[in-house]
């Protein structure tokens, strides 16, 4: 975007004082990560030293080799991926299909079901977590991978979202491929999907950050560590270790670093997503 | 509108399959929303027990003893507390970050990596790096007070900086989404209205009172609400930082709930709070809803 001409000497001062203003926020905000990384990069007896340093004596990956050696860490990670990328499939799958129906086809109780639907953003998942306990207990499912996915695959926010944008797709290219005598679902297939990539990439990263983070339902529906996600392992993690600060960081850092690298890839479509939709609130 | 001499095998298929098309995502919407909301009701007016057992038909008996409960209405408080505690900071800190990274346009994707960075965090990674730092002794946060000549506050031992100290973890887990919805807002302000206030020999600073913050408001209200929502829902940090203590002092309705029903297992007794919660959440959207609409009629179409 152009500077206003007008404003750009008397901007170029002020600038300054808000470059100022700018990095002393950015050192406190980045202060906590920083910290988190040094600790761990020290040796454990070097972590309660007072006065606290703040630079390792010496740089030693010994809590990075020591974390990476149990066998949880990587349990955690791979049932996060896992979980995560099935709700992530699933969400796309259910709800841009229903999105879909909802947006252009008709039948009888279509209103009345996507009311249906729509209550269902007012409920806030957290009151669910006893009666979907004891539906866990009774499906068998508590303790395993099904048993963390399926309750989070109901998001009717993104049905919601994904019908706004279908609503907005003209429909002649659609109704020319249905004239030709394509059916609605290669349709929905071939022509609907690809031109909805924006919205599904942002429809899926979130579903994906969300899931991958969330800590309640999969705290409540896990017990065993082989079958917990990376956020309910990780806060077992300070009981265990005991008083491993520098292990307990290590552990830390790993467990931040693959959402910091999708958040680095995806910044686009993340601000994008925020910004037009407030998806991902917490 | 298709019409329907055009095309009667087009309308037929349409028809034929729509149901299919929202038949699997109503499946499983009925099976993990709609049936546990029924079985949380259900719940809510017997005596069931996580541990199994048969269970008796109460009445309103759960209802009544959680509204008695001066231990529900504790959690209330501290909800309250929370919320009241955490929103201005947010929306300001989310506020700041936005102007500046909108005015020092050269380096903005640095800025927006360092601000929101900790919102793609899990709740249970920043609470292990804020119980680090609220050690007492060795803890950064004691430091950083001793470096100012500041006495140790005790972080996670007394009722007020434990609250305190939830409150500064959310704030910095949480302000980058604030951040991210005030820059997109302020990115879509149209830049002509600053031209013709400083033709008009308006100031930098009148500008912001005059055209940037009004400008902003609806960005503000729509960050209140979230805020405000999510502020009701609050467990993980409370949970993982202060175990809800001390004393119970910093214990969220939600972590309420979790413990009778997880720990003392009386999920009939659970359910409910869970109901009285909904029901609270359900009157502060209906409260949010009514003020909009009141507010859009007035402004006409804002």
């Amino acid at each position: 975007m152009p500077e206003r001409p007008l404003t750009r000497s008397r901007a170029r001062a002020g600038n300054a004082v808000l470059l100022l203003i700018a990095i002393a926020l950015a050192v406190v905000w980045a202060l906590p990560l920083v910290w988190a990384v040094l600790t761990s990069l020290k040796p454990e007896s070097e972590t309660t030293e007072i006065p606290l340093r703040w630079l390792p004596r010496e740089v030693t990956a010994e809590a990075y080799r020591s974390v990476l050696a149990t066998e949880e860490i990587w349990y955690w990670l791979a049932n996060s991926a896992f979980t995560a990328s099935a709700v992530t499939a699933l969400v796309l799958l259910l709800s841009s299909t229903a999105a879909y129906g909802f947006s252009r086809t008709r039948f009888r109780g279509r209103g009345a079901l996507f009311a249906l639907v729509l209550a269902g953003v007012l409920v806030p998942t957290e009151i669910l977590i006893v009666p979907l306990f004891q539906e866990m207990v009774f499906f068998g499912l508590v303790d395993t991978p099904w048993g963390v996915i399926l309750p989070q695959a109901v998001l009717p926010a993104m049905v919601y979202i994904l019908k706004v944008f279908f609503d907005g797709v003209p429909r002649e290219l659609e109704e020319a491929a249905l004239m030709d005598g394509a059916g609605r679902w290669r349709v929905f297939w071939r022509i609907v999907l690809p031109l909805s990539r924006p919205v599904l990439a942002a429809v899926g990263i979130f579903t994906f950050i969300t899931t991958w983070n969330n800590f309640l339902w999969p705290f409540i529906v896990t017990a065993s560590p082989e079958s917990m996600t990376l956020p309910v392992g990780l806060a077992t993690v300070q009981g265990s270790y005991g008083v491993r600060y520098a292990e307990i960081m290590a552990t830390v850092v790993l467990a931040a670093l693959p959402l910091l690298i999708v958040f680095v890839l995806f910044q686009r479509h993340i601000v994008r997503g925020i910004a037009h939709t407030g998806l991902g609130g917490r | 509108m298709p019409s329907s001499t055009a095309a009667p095998r087009r309308s037929r298929d349409i028809t034929g399959s729509g149901l299919a098309f929202v038949a699997p995502f109503l499946l499983v919407y009925a099976l993990f929303l709609v049936v546990p909301l029924g079985m949380g009701l259900i719940n809510g007016f017997t005596d069931a027990s996580l541990v199994g057992g048969d269970r008796e038909f109460v009445g309103a008996a759960n209802f009544a003893e959680a509204l008695t409960d001066p231990a529900l209405w504790r959690s209330l408080g501290v909800t309250v507390v929370f919320t009241l505690a955490s929103t201005p900071p947010l929306i300001a800190v989310g506020l700041l970050m936005a102007l500046l990274t909108h005015h020092l346009a050269p380096a903005r994707w640095l800025w927006r990596l360092v601000f929101f960075a900790p919102y793609v965090l899990p709740s249970s990674a920043i609470a292990l790096i804020f119980v680090w730092i609220y050690q007492p002794g060795f803890g950064l946060a004691d430091a950083l007070l001793e470096m100012v000549g500041a006495e140790p506050v005790g972080w996670l031992s007394r009722p007020v900086a434990a609250m305190l100290g939830v409150v500064l973890a959310t704030v910095w887990w949480t302000a980058g989404f604030n951040f991210l919805l005030y820059l997109a807002a302020l990115q879509a302000i149209p830049g002509d209205l600053y031209e013709a206030s400083s033709l008009d020999g308006a100031s930098r600073v009148q500008q912001f009172f005059g055209i940037t913050l009004p400008m902003l408001r609806p960005t503000t209200g729509l960050i209140a609400v979230l805020q405000l929502l999510a502020s009701l829902k609050v467990f993980d940090q409370f949970y993982l930082i202060t175990g809800g203590g001390p004393q119970h002092s910093t214990r969220p309705i939600l972590q309420y709930v979790y413990e009778h029903g997880f720990t003392n297992y009386r999920i009939g007794y659970a359910s409910a709070v869970s109901y009285v919660f909904f029901a609270l959440v359900l009157l502060l959207t209906a409260a949010h809803l009514s003020i909009r609409r009141r507010r859009e009629g007035r402004l006409g179409h804002a």
